[in-house]
């Protein structure tokens, strides 16, 4: 043993000054999880990894037959099942990413109270998760736009951006509930609800354009309308339009939850251990 | 010699006081609690916030301080709730003391459980490798190493079976397998060999101790006394959170067996039992009724042990006695079978006589325990090590010996006097 080699001290509130070269180190497990994930939920089925598509298919259909030929609400120029794929995909991400992150220490509780890593591994890989299923699901978007011979203007080469947000949006929120959750486990119960309801509230199943112009700056405080609305304009191009405060506003949320998200999440994971 | 483990003045404060089966708080209570205070605090805005009854301070670890020199291999013993876990904890940093400070140098492997994070659904090598990262290995390390722990683990024809197939035996072992290859330059080890099978937990000691000889440190929590004073070198004794004692394995562990409460050992107060049964005290007595810690081997001796049974119970209570030797390996196992019956709530004593000329000049570390099998079994208490018992080969008037013989003779775990019959063949 070398005289030089590292020594660690652990003290009350020390935590903090190696967490993210911890983190770093440990960027190998965060992706073991999330492939450990993926790997036992399509173990033992017949069609696998095909579920990921069939999901959010069927969303899409019952989603353009409600709104499309029931609602005959409009479609801004473009296919319909297009206009509900660019939503649905951000979308189904952050509710599985925010379910998925809500649950993720408490299934991994017997990890966090017997072994050390740094906890942001856990919730981060369940929404890592996610998002290889938005992966797979954007070829069902590519499929449709074959199928109707809808090319997208150059604003798809901006869509990495609005994935972006859409990543902090999923990982901002799945924090809160993650920590939340250790400690009060009513979130548990709410979880399912925000996700039921927020599909409402978003604008999936239609264009935001439907919302009086006067109520949109307050609707855009749903994050989830900014990043929906992101995707849009990037994957519909044409006359769709980017409603800029809105956006903004919707952006300044995304970064706000995750902002507090973060410091909430590492406030509460010291004592993970002790209550979980 | 280097100080790889510098522990000065650690102490962690848990906060008790709910009843255990709420171990969470519930959003409501938080709501709930948190309008109480505001409105206590708008009618008193000046008072001091009262103290909150039901919150109890709970000092798992109160100054403790010790120093861990490089190649030493540290048992940590003590009873239930002494604060060996919670040392554990901190030193793998799971959870962060309340004060103190804890100096580590090297790469430290905690192993409080076997298996942690495994997956059933995995096959071995799956978990093998989700297992190694788990544990703070690279992917490149545990490539390295994946030979050699799937054939420690003894498991290569099941390794693309998934780990739900296996036995526990080999699920065991693998799990095992795959933190004995971390190479840490420190091992935390928490009871985890109290599983698998004999034949396993040899080869896990040995690589212990292979790990102790190449310079590294073990540092191993046990509530079998033996193992701790077979492997370790030395030992720390803890009880309600301070050290009590810390030197050589061997005066720890006899000052803890003996040393502690005399040669009765009363339980009492330690409340070791369920809802059935209670463990009050064990004693060793000799011919003449005196507790003792040591016997000759040409003297009989009873194992008295006195239990409380506070339930009337249709369950049928039986008394068990283990017998284990240096090692943690079983003597034998004495079962009250006859006594097997419904008791009346009530104190008990059993007690169990060992002939004379049949233990063999060792000492035994002695668990009693309760249990009862209709209609499931029920482990109603069990103490490890309650008490212990050095036999003695007095050398005179011994009937299995004979003039001249090295002590040495006499390897096994007992040493009867059995019948030899002799005939003369033409």
């Amino acid at each position: 043993m070398s005289a030089t080699q590292q020594v660690l001290i652990i003290e009350s509130g020390r935590s903090e000054r190696h967490y993210w070269r911890d983190l770093w180190r440990y960027r190998e497990l965060l992706f073991f999880l999330a492939w450990r994930d993926i790997l036992v939920r399509y173990k033992q089925t017949y069609i696998g990894i095909v579920w990921a598509l069939g999901r959010p298919l069927i969303t899409m259909l019952v989603f353009t037959l409600i709104f499309s030929k029931f609602a005959k609400l409009p479609s801004e120029g473009v296919p319909y099942p297009i206009l509900i794929f660019a939503a649905l995909l951000p979308w189904q991400f952050f509710s599985s990413a925010f379910s998925g992150a809500g649950d993720s220490l408490i299934s991994n509780a017997g990890m966090i109270s017997k072994v050390y890593f740094p906890r942001l591994v856990i919730p981060t890989s369940a929404v890592i998760v996610s998002f290889v299923d938005f992966l797979i699901a954007a070829i069902i978007l590519v499929a449709l736009m074959a199928w109707y011979g809808f090319v997208p203007s150059l604003r798809i080469f901006t869509l990495p951006l609005f994935i972006l947000v859409a990543f902090a949006a999923a990982m901002g929120a799945g924090l809160w509930i993650a920590a939340l959750n250790v400690k009060h486990r009513d979130f548990r119960i709410i979880v399912p609800f925000v996700v039921q309801f927020g599909l409402y509230v978003s604008p999936v199943g239609f264009s935001s354009t439907i919302v009086p112009e006067e109520w949109r700056l307050l609707y855009s405080l749903n994050p989830m309308v900014g990043v929906i609305e992101g995707f849009r304009w990037a994957i519909l191009g044409g006359n769709t339009q980017l409603y800029w405060p809105g956006f903004l506003l919707s952006l300044f949320l995304v970064v706000v939850i995750l902002a507090t998200g973060v410091v909430y999440f590492r406030k509460a994971e010291k004592t993970f251990a002790d209550v979980i | 010699m280097l100080s790889v483990i510098t522990v000065e003045s650690l102490s962690k404060k848990y906060i008790i006081g709910r009843p255990k089966q709420e171990r969470y708080a519930t959003f409501r209570d938080a709501l709930t609690n948190g309008a109480k205070r505001f409105t206590h605090k708008l009618r008193h805005p000046f008072s001091i916030p009262e103290n909150n009854s039901s919150r109890e301070e709970f000092w798992a670890l109160k100054e403790v301080s010790f120093d861990i020199q490089q190649g030493d291999r540290v048992g940590i013993i003590g009873r239930n709730g002494a604060g060996k876990s919670t040392l554990l904890k901190i030193l793998s940093r799971i959870t962060e003391p309340t004060s103190g400070k804890v100096s580590i140098r090297g790469r430290v492997a905690s192993l409080l459980e076997v298996g942690t994070g495994f997956h059933p659904e995995l096959t071995g090598r799956e978990n093998i490798y989700l297992n190694g990262a788990i544990l703070g290995m690279s992917k490149t390390e545990v490539k390295k190493r994946f030979d050699e722990i799937v054939a420690f683990a003894e498991v290569e024809r099941f390794i693309d079976t998934p780990v739900k197939r296996y036995s526990s035996g080999m699920y065991v072992r693998l799990a095992f397998a795959v933190a004995a290859h971390l190479e840490p330059d420190i091992m935390i080890i928490d009871e985890v060999l109290a599983v698998g099978d004999a034949q396993f937990q040899k080869k896990c000691l040995g690589k212990m101790e292979e790990v102790g000889t190449e310079g590294r440190t073990v540092l191993f929590v046990s509530h079998s006394l033996p193992m701790v004073s077979s492997l370790c070198t030395k030992a720390i004794l803890l009880d309600a959170g301070q050290v009590v004692k810390a030197g050589a394995a061997s005066d720890i562990v006899s000052f803890y067996t003996k040393g502690d409460s005399g040669p009765e050992v009363d339980f009492q107060s330690k409340k070791i039992g369920d809802e059935y049964a209670r463990l009050l005290s064990v004693a060793i007595l000799d011919s003449s009724n005196a507790a003792v810690t040591h016997v000759s081997i040409n003297q009989a001796v009873r194992i008295a042990v006195a239990f409380e049974v506070l339930k009337d119970t249709t369950r049928e209570l039986l008394p068990r006695l283990d017998f284990m030797m240096d090692g943690g390996h079983y003597a034998f196992v004495s079962f009250a079978a006859a006594k097997m019956q419904r008791y009346k709530p009530g104190k008990y004593r059993a007690v169990c006589h060992v002939p004379a000329n049949f233990l063999n000049q060792i000492t035994y570390f002695i668990g009693f325990g309760i249990v009862s099998y209709k209609p499931t079994r029920i482990l109603h208490f069990y103490e490890h090590s309650a008490c212990s018992l050095d036999v003695i080969d007095p050398l005179i008037d011994v009937p299995t010996r004979v003039k001249g013989m090295p002590m040495n003779d006499f390897p096994g775990a007992v040493r009867p006097v059995l019948d030899w019959e002799f005939e003369e063949l033409d």
